[in-house]
């Protein structure tokens, strides 16, 4: 077996028949670690690198666990008959994919290798070498971008954005790959007209991206922050109305001149 | 697809079709006694004449005779009953049920009827006359005692045909269509008359040919009823366009079916009396419609050349049709009504596929039977559609918009693998490549086959009390004495003995269903379906009496998964790691896992003891059956009990159970299957075919498994059995895609009378267009694999609010809102009200 098959990372999750993150069926192996700490992450369970322990409707779960690429891809593997009849394949999420980088870099090589369509759902918050290691195998970048003010970006996620807004224009300038700009639409964060129509203007400026998928606020993760015995921040928070989502929808149309969506 | 421009446009629904179905909705279903009242005083006329006269004279008899209406709005006509989804009474084939159900029939839970005090008396009365004459009665006379006691034990059921007639079939409804009864009458006396009074088969041939003639005669006069009725009804009718659609409508009764259709609206009329009044002959359920666009396909593409059909018309006009097939209604004995529950049909009606030749047929007609499904919103028909390599992409999404709307429509064949299952069972390659689906699951050539699909339900878990019990239930030797399990020594010996039980059983279950085939060709032979079966005519012989070309008898097993899981289980636990013996689970069995004993296990258990006792030479009075029941209970109360239960109950949870994607568990259930399928296709059955299995238990699962005591895979006694070749309900637990691998990794070509795999979706896996594309990949990428059937239940809000009151029985369902996904049963009770809440905005978004 090639060595980068047996390169060593740590996941907390597998899922299978994921349909609204890249094209596709597809499956997507949750890394984890993060750099942020985004008030709303509705995986708060990928934020820390070590293991942890989670109670799950009552009853306590190991989260995380360390594999190599192989044991990975043997489950990838499992679903290639969808990912062949929907265009669909692999998707890296998380945590922040780039916190791994060479057990990313090396699971999506093994998946190109293997024929597999690749996508990574990432913040792109990590030194441009380590992404630029990593675009050579991946087909479709889904790029979060939360918000343009650097001082809001790092009072709800507690790092500023200009890393991240500055490998958005060299991810974009490569060429290498397919970039969608993913914008959570948070309350009292970033569900102005005005702060969405600011991302879409940055996504026109960027020149390669295909679209900007709105991804509505949910509240889903709110059990797993009991679970960790955290405290979550963002209880009182209702989810976007659908209306309001859609007038966003038509205002990042309007300013970015790109198709956007709301959803993954 | 290249050559062929589909002309799909969404027509709307008129109003008269809403206005059809509240008024077929507005009560609740009634029970007539015309047709009970007219069969029996035919009967008493031709006491001595052959069987299949008398069977064509009482059809006569019946549709010269019983009332007829024309509902308002109707455009298409012939109705079995005056009430709306009333149903006749067919004391032929039993009516005992019926007199012992008269006062709770309007009452129970599943399918109720009302039924007036008036026809209660004429039943009764024509009740009398059929005392010792009945199809039932005469299957049973045929019975082997072993199989009558095996019956009583619920070992298997093949109440269906036991009770009623056979049903199950899809005739040549191109020929009717084609050259009407008046054709086929004229076949029928053209070969009359080259019969010679010397040949050795004249005399059934003979008679079977007239009786053809009286059937086809009949049909005719029955239609006529309805022109005259029709031009009465206009004559009298205020208002003119509803005047004129009468007046149209008596044109075409007087028209078809004694003649071919010429126009589209004739061939939809003509179709209509033929499905009608099959069902009014014999009783049995899944009359199939089959390829409805393909044989009405030629009226609707010449009158749209001639410019005399509109769209908007043609679709109007197969809305009706889709009203009127559920109109047809019948009523089962509560038993049996639990198993096929929802007043339904089973009237199997499928679009797309391919020709004989193996070229994709599918046509504007395909579309629109879809679009009809969606406009009428209802059970019936059974709408399936036929899926290949080339069946085009744009049919499959808007079959998959049709799934969407959450009507559990359609179900989805895969030509891949039933084709060539077919031809293994011996059809030519032309004839199944024109298959259609029969009932729920089963294909068959229409026109030219006796299935005898739903032959019986046979519950898999049963043999595994057997060998649990040495073969005894309730005190009884049922199956075959097999070796006490305490003194197996490895898991060969354990399978063993399954599948001696199995096999046992197996062969009741051919005996039981034989004697009820041989009863139906004795009493009940069917002249008027028979004349639209090949090669009925030209053998002079009823399909009930071996007058098709294809014969075969399709048993139906399920309980597959909760086998694989059980004896996956018992060989992972007890011979492979040590860590239970088969005595544990044998006293874990017995009182179901320390979970509580039902006062029905508990008189179980009593009656097995004492009749040990008994035959022990011990004397057993009242006294001593109160204190065995007394013990009975105590010791399934002991701590050490409830101990041994819970403890095996946790480790069999953490074998890995079939659904899951684990290719050696699959491989293992595929062997189970195998325990079923193989034994059975050894057998015969009187008309000259062979036995093939079905693995699909409509909805019996449910009360077939509350008949059953707890199984090895950890299910407690009388909770649901698994559905179809599905996994066992919350063992499969990571989602649709690793379910349907296993799933595929069964053989589905052997259990050629069709496989049922269900899944269930919320609605959001289907929003959007990328969402039905995806959902097409799914079923696609499950054919590739050969699985056989697929359908779906599109999970709704009221499926939820079960889930949260009854989490155990949901644990695998998976809830996808805006990109997010989890099991819901795992969500708190806030965050599910949220998505309950959100459901229904899942559609289209």
């Amino acid at each position: 077996m090639e060595a980068y098959r047996q390169t060593k990372g740590r996941i907390f999750d597998i899922q299978k028949f994921s349909i609204h993150d890249g094209d596709g069926i597809r499956t997507i192996v949750f890394l984890k670690g993060c750099v942020l700490r985004c008030r709303w992450c509705c995986n708060p369970e990928s934020q820390e690198y070590p293991i942890q322990t989670m109670v799950v409707a009552g009853e306590e779960k190991i989260i995380g666990r360390d594999v190599t690429v192989d044991e990975v891809m043997k489950t990838v593997e499992q679903d290639r008959p969808y990912y062949y009849r929907s265009g669909g394949g692999l998707t890296l999420s998380g945590g922040e994919s780039l916190c791994q980088p060479e057990f990313a870099r090396d699971l999506l090589r093994a998946a190109k290798e293997d024929g597999i369509n690749t996508a990574m759902e990432s913040m792109g918050c990590a030194k441009y070498e380590v992404i630029e290691s990593i675009l050579p195998y991946l087909d479709h970048y889904l790029l979060d971008i939360k918000h343009m003010n650097p001082a809001k970006h790092k009072e709800f996620t507690g790092r500023s954005n200009e890393l991240m807004l500055e490998n958005a224009r060299k991810i974009a300038g490569s060429g290498q790959t397919r970039l969608s700009i993913r914008i959570p639409v948070i309350p009292t964060f970033n569900d102005s007209e005005e702060e969405i129509r600011a991302i879409a203007r940055f996504s026109k400026e960027l020149h390669n991206v295909e679209k900007i998928h709105l991804l509505p606020y949910h509240r889903l993760g709110q059990d797993k922050y009991d679970g960790l015995g955290r405290e979550y921040l963002m209880k009182d928070i209702v989810p976007p109305k659908a209306e309001h989502m859609e007038m966003l929808k038509r205002a990042a149309e309007s300013e970015s001149g790109l198709v956007c969506q709301i959803g993954g | 697809m290249g050559l062929y421009q589909y002309e799909i446009s969404d027509i709307k629904k008129t109003a008269r079709i809403d206005r059809l179905i509240a008024n077929l909705f507005a009560k609740m279903p009634e029970i007539e006694s015309a047709r009970a009242r007219l069969i029996t005083e035919s009967y008493k006329q031709t006491e001595n004449e052959p069987i299949i006269m008398r069977r064509a004279k009482a059809f006569a008899h019946i549709l010269e005779n019983i009332p007829i209406i024309i509902r308002d709005d109707e455009l298409v006509v012939g109705s079995s009953t005056i009430a709306p989804r009333g149903c006749q009474t067919y004391p032929e084939f039993s009516y005992e049920w019926l007199e012992a159900e008269f006062d709770t029939v309007a009452g129970r839970s599943a399918d109720p009827f009302y039924i007036s005090e008036e026809a209660k008396r004429e039943i009764k009365e024509a009740d009398s006359y059929w005392k010792g004459k009945t199809t039932s009665e005469l299957a049973t006379s045929y019975m082997e005692p072993e199989t009558l006691i095996a019956m009583e034990h619920n070992m298997f059921t093949p109440g269906n045909y036991f009770y009623n007639g056979v049903g199950h079939v899809t005739v040549q409804y191109e020929k009717v269509l084609a050259i009407g009864y008046e054709g086929i009458r004229a076949e029928a006396e053209k070969r009359l008359a080259e019969c010679d009074f010397g040949d050795g088969d004249y005399a059934r041939k003979a008679r079977f040919l007239q009786a053809v003639i009286i059937s086809c005669d009949a049909v005719i006069a029955y239609a006529r009823r309805y022109a005259k009725l029709a031009k009465e009804m206009a004559a009298e009718c205020k208002d003119a366009a509803r005047r004129a659609e009468l007046l149209q409508i008596g044109a075409n009764c007087e028209k078809v079916p004694a003649k071919g259709a010429e126009s589209f609206y004739e061939a939809c009329q003509s179709f209509w009396f033929v499905q009608q009044l099959l069902q009014l002959e014999s009783s049995g359920h899944s009359i199939s419609p089959g390829r409805f666009d393909q044989y009405m396909y030629p009226y609707y593409e010449a009158d749209r050349k001639k410019g005399t059909l509109s769209k908007e018309f043609a679709q109007e006009l197969i809305d009706c049709i889709w009203v009127k097939l559920n109109d047809l209604n019948k009523c089962r004995d509560a038993a049996s009504a639990e198993g096929f529950a929802g007043y339904s049909l089973f009237q199997n009606l499928i679009a797309g596929g391919q020709n004989g030749d193996g070229v994709d047929v599918t046509n504007d007609l395909s579309f629109m039977t879809i679009q009809a499904s969606m406009h009428v919103q209802l059970p019936q028909p059974s709408f399936s559609v036929r899926v290949w390599n080339g069946t085009p992409h744009e049919f499959l999404v808007k079959a998959a918009e049709l799934t969407r709307t959450g009507v559990g429509l359609p179900a989805y064949y895969n030509d891949e693998v039933i084709i060539p299952a077919l031809v293994n069972r011996g059809l030519t390659l032309k004839d199944a490549r024109e298959y259609n689906i029969i009932g729920c699951v089963e294909p068959q050539k229409a026109g030219k086959t006796e299935g005898w699909h739903d032959a019986a339900f046979f519950n898999m878990c049963r043999p595994m009390e057997l060998v649990f019990s040495q073969g005894r239930d309730k005190g009884v030797q049922v199956g075959v004495v097999t070796k006490p399990v305490e003194e197996m020594k490895d898991f060969e010996e354990f399978y063993g003995a399954y599948k001696e039980q199995m096999n046992y059983m197996i062969k009741l279950l051919v005996n039981a269903d034989n004697a009820i085939d041989v009863a139906h060709a004795e009493r009940c032979p069917l002249p008027f379906l028979s004349c639209m079966v090949d090669d009925c005519m030209e053998r002079g012989l009823s399909v009930q009496e071996g007058g098709a070309v294809y014969n075969f008898t399709g048993p139906q097993g399920f309980g597959v998964a909760n086998m694989a899981d059980a004896l996956y289980a018992v060989k992972t636990l007890v011979f492979d790691e040590h860590k239970a013996t088969l005595k544990e689970f044998k006293e874990a069995l017995a009182t179901n896992y320390g979970k509580g004993l039902t006062k029905e296990m508990v008189q179980d258990m009593t009656t097995q003891i004492a009749t040990s006792l008994k035959e022990a030479g011990q004397e057993i009075g009242e006294k001593e059956i109160a204190a065995i029941m007394k013990t009975v209970i105590e010791t399934s109360e002991m701590p050490s009990v409830k101990e041994n239960g819970e403890r095996l109950l946790k480790l069999i949870d953490q074998v890995p159970k079939f659904g899951n994607d684990i290719p050696e568990v699959d491989a293992f259930a595929r062997d189970v299957a195998y325990t079923y399928t193989r034994p059975l296709q050894e057998y015969r059955n009187p008309r000259g075919g062979i036995f093939q299995a079905g693995l699909y238990p409509v909805s019996a699962n449910v009360p077939l498994g509350a008949q059953t005591g707890a199984t090895p895979d950890g299910r407690l006694a009388g909770t649901p059995v698994a559905d179809g070749v599905s996994p066992s309900a919350g063992k499969d637990v990571n989602g649709p895609t690793a379910a349907a691998n296993s799933v595929a990794r069964l053989d589905h070509y052997i259990a050629s009378n069709g496989t049922l795999f269900n899944q269930k979706f919320h609605p959001s896996a289907l929003s959007g267009k990328e969402g039905l594309e995806k959902f097409v990949a799914l079923i696609r990428a499950y054919f590739d694999q050969k699985g056989s059937h697929m359908q779906f239940n599109v999970v709704s809000r009221e499926t939820l609010l079960d889930a949260q009151k009854n989490p155990e029985k949901y644990k695998h369902l998976v809830v996808r809102v805006a990109g997010y996904s989890a099991l819901f049963t795992t969500l708190s009770r806030s965050l599910q009200d949220d998505i309950i809440n959100r459901t229904e905005q899942g559609f289209g978004a």
